[in-house]
């Protein structure tokens, strides 16, 4: 067949030769949407979020900030709001020390395996509520319960201390373990987990917290 | 397969490290079963080993000896075939067996650092000894570096042993595909604080891996088992490799965006991975075609010619075989396909429909044809002509993929549950998720899928055995 061919369908340099230029050009096209990519999601810069200039990925300092997630008419889905200034753990942090601080976070859900349990952005295991928005989640607002179950007067000091001790803190039968998180380390999750809300996850999850109503499905 | 290399039926050093290859391969697929079944059983009762033995210590377990016994199985399979193909006796596989002792030596470290350890301090350091936490690529640094060491060792025993030996369509395809293989493992070994960034590096290695590179390899090995099974001729199976690597890498390189939705990457690969990922399935009817119908068409000749007998000289490899030409199409294609436009996954993104998916695709598309592979091993090993199925390998492939087959319902049972009322009614919060995990019909689902995993390890207790035993039964059965 390959020696006296009847028709280029049935050529095996042919084929071979398309394959190479089908995978030459998916490599390069693939080389080229990663760079314009990777400009995009670049974390930003403190300066950036001063100026309000919007990145996919804010810059460390984001923390500093009121985050929301509301729904824009021009984008057709959720986007991440950044608003006016707040304190976190009672202070506002230079670029420096909130850079380190989410080192420090985003070090500690690498090393604690916070994937293996729970999904970040819609990636990992299914066994624990998505983490992209828990920054904003109801249960820790000042309606939610947690504040009071933790005895906490800030978001971020309920959060911080529930990590240090999840199964003190229970709301259902499945629950977190002790991790071993230090009163550090839980700052730092908190700051990676605040960062991670301000990303812009293109509407993902939609709807988040809308809808506050139980459902009678089975 | 215990005494498979002892009995020595093997014409080369090469044969010999692909079975030592798939004895560990084996253990640990029956290590990854057992973890399975206990983080199955912790959805249910979830004080089960709680704060001893936690759901992520065994789902991490779980999943790294799925692909660390993928990997051991597909370099076996290529030690394999690599006289076969080339014509030469294989360069440095003296190296290539002290490679072998060097990572199994790592593994069992990493495996037992994972079970004992199982957390580290926030530091650089537990990264480097205990684990990195990032899905499938769990293996800390150290253990990486190893990994490339040995990798390289392997990769020069097939490229030296390919400069210089017979280069045929098939061990082209395998040289350069496995070149892309290694070589995008380490687009997976750096850290950084910046999480979009790390999951777009991230599913470098896992996209890329299994929805590009093993999938070429897995062509490449059914035409290699296809010739040396059922007789097939080369120009064909050689002809449809090129098309799959074709369509494969056509679809699969830019199917890349349907990761790349949700993660703060821009909107464009919405459209990219949307497009370019429906095609995906395409390149898997082909190779579902190409094997049913060359088995026919050499079944066929044979009959042509007058003979009565099958053309299959190896019963369970086939049998498996033909379960990947299945189980890839149906796993990957059709499941994958449910989920992969943004319209849909934006509500099934990271919920047990991709439990389900995950599941379906990598038993069917991977686990089956290594599996076919090994008994391919066997035949070899024993020197035995013509390889029957027994009744246990019957039960193994039975229940196996019935098992499988079964936890893949179950679960997209309980993702549509999930997908429906904890994101489309009520909006993906922590009580949201738990009003759906709580549901009468997906706690229910959670049941059957526990009970399918029991099936599933049934399944591989037989296959195991068989694997043992079945060497010597076919050997003295010809005899
Ligand atoms: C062994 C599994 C497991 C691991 C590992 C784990 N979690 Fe959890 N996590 C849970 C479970 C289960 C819950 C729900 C607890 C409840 O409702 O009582 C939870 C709840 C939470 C919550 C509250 C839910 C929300 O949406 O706000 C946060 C925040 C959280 N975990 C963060 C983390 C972080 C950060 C890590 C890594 C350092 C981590 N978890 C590791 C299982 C785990
Ligand atoms: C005894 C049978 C098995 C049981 C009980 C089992 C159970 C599980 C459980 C509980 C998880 C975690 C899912 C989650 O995060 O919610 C999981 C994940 C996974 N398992 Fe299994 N499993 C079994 C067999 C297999 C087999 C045979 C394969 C493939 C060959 C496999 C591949 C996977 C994969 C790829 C994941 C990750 C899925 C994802 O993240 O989407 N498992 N399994
Ligand atoms: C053999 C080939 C394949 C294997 C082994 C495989 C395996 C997997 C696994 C394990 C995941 C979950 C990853 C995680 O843990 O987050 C996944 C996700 C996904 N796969 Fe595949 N897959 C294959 C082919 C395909 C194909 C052909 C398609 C599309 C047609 C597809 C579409 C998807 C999509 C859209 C997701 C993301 C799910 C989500 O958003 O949660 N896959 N795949
Ligand atoms: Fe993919």
């Amino acid at each position: 067949m390959a020696n006296k061919n009847l028709s280029v369908w049935t050529s095996i340099p042919f084929w071979r030769r398309s394959a190479a230029w089908v995978t030459g050009f998916a490599s390069i096209l693939l080389i080229w949407l990663t760079f314009d990519t990777l400009g995009q999601i670049t974390m930003g810069t403190d300066d950036d979020l001063k100026n309000g200039v919007t990145k996919r990925v804010p810059a460390a300092t984001v923390i500093n900030y009121k985050i929301g997630y509301e729904m824009s008419t021009k984008r057709g889905h959720e986007v991440p709001t950044i608003g006016e200034k707040e304190p976190f753990f009672g202070k506002e942090w230079s670029a420096d020390d909130a850079a380190d601080l989410l080192h420090l976070g985003k070090l500690t859900s690498q090393t604690k395996n916070c994937m293996n349990c729970h999904t970040l952005l819609g990636n990992g295991a299914y066994y624990a509520p998505d983490l992209t928005k828990a920054w904003i989640d109801p249960a820790w607002s000042k309606t939610g319960p947690m504040m009071a179950m933790t005895g906490k007067s800030t978001k971020e000091e309920a959060i911080a201390e529930f990590l240090q001790h999840p199964s003190t803190y229970p709301t259902h039968a499945r629950m977190m373990p002790e991790l071993g998180i230090t009163a550090d380390e839980a700052k730092g999750l908190v700051a990676f987990l605040k960062h991670m809300s301000s990303i812009d996850t293109n509407g993902f999850p939609r709807n988040f917290g809308k809808e506050e109503g139980s459902t009678n499905a089975h | 397969m215990l005494t498979s290399i002892k009995e020595n039926h093997l014409t080369n050093k090469g044969q010999e490290l692909g079975m030592m290859y798939f004895r560990v391969a084996i253990i640990l697929f029956g290590a990854q079963l057992v973890m399975g079944l206990i983080a199955a059983i912790q959805f249910l009762a979830p004080g089960f080993l709680f704060e001893l033995f936690d759901f992520s210590v065994a789902r991490m377990v779980h999943i790294n000896a799925l692909v660390v016994w993928m990997l051991y199985a597909m370099i076996g399979a290529t030690y394999m075939m690599l006289t076969d193909e080339t014509g030469h006796e294989g360069v440095a596989i003296g190296l290539g067996k002290l490679g072998f002792w060097l990572l199994t030596a790592a593994v069992t470290v990493v495996v037992l650092v994972y079970i004992i350890v199982q957390v580290g301090p926030g530091t650089e350091a537990s990264l480097w000894l205990i684990h990195e936490g990032r899905e499938y690529i769990e293996a800390p640094r150290w253990a990486d570096i190893g990994i490339v060491v040995v990798v390289l060792i392997f990769y020069f025993n097939v490229f030296a042993t390919y400069m210089k030996g017979e280069k045929t369509g098939i061990m082209t395809v395998m040289v350069a595909n496995l070149l892309a293989l290694a070589g995008l493992y380490m687009a997976g070994m750096f850290y950084t604080d910046n999480i979009s960034m790390d999951q777009f590096w991230w599913w470098w290695v896992i996209h890329l891996w299994v929805e590009a590179t093993w999938e070429v390899f897995v062509g490449t090995l059914a035409a290699y088992a296809l010739i040396k099974i059922i007789g097939a001729k080369r120009e064909i199976v050689e002809m449809w490799l090129w098309i799959e690597v074709l369509m494969l890498f056509g679809s699969g390189i830019l199917g890349m965006g349907h990761h790349y939705f949700w993660i703060g990457t821009p909107e464009y690969w919405w459209e990219i991975g949307a497009l370019f990922s429906a095609l995906e399935p395409v390149p898997l009817i082909a190779m579902f075609v190409h094997v049913l119908y060359d088995w026919g068409k050499e079944q066929g000749i044979a009959e042509g010619r007058g003979e009565t007998a099958s053309v299959i000289t190896n019963g369970p490899a086939m049998a498996w075989i033909v379960t990947n030409a299945f189980g890839n199409f149906l796993g990957a294609g059709i499941w994958g396909f449910f989920h992969t436009l943004p319209q849909v996954n934006i509500y099934t993104h990271g919920t047990q429909f991709t439990a389900a998916h995950g599941h379906l695709s990598f038993f069917g598309a991977y686990a089956t044809i290594l599996i076919g592979m090994m008994y391919y091993g066997l035949q070899r090993a024993y020197g035995v002509q013509r390889m029957k199925l027994t009744f246990k390998s019957k039960m193994g492939i039975f229940l196996t993929t019935f098992g499988v087959m079964g936890m893949t319902i179950a679960l997209t049972i309980a993702g549509y549950e999930q997908v429906i009322v904890e994101r489309g009614e009520m909006g993906a919060t922590w009580n949201a998720f738990f009003v759906a995990q709580n549901l009468p019909w997906y706690v229910q689902a959670q049941m059957w899928r526990a009970i399918m995993g029991v099936v599933t390890l049934l399944g591989f207790i037989y296959l195991a055995w068989d694997l043992l035993t079945i060497g010597k039964v076919s050997k003295e059965a010809e005899a």
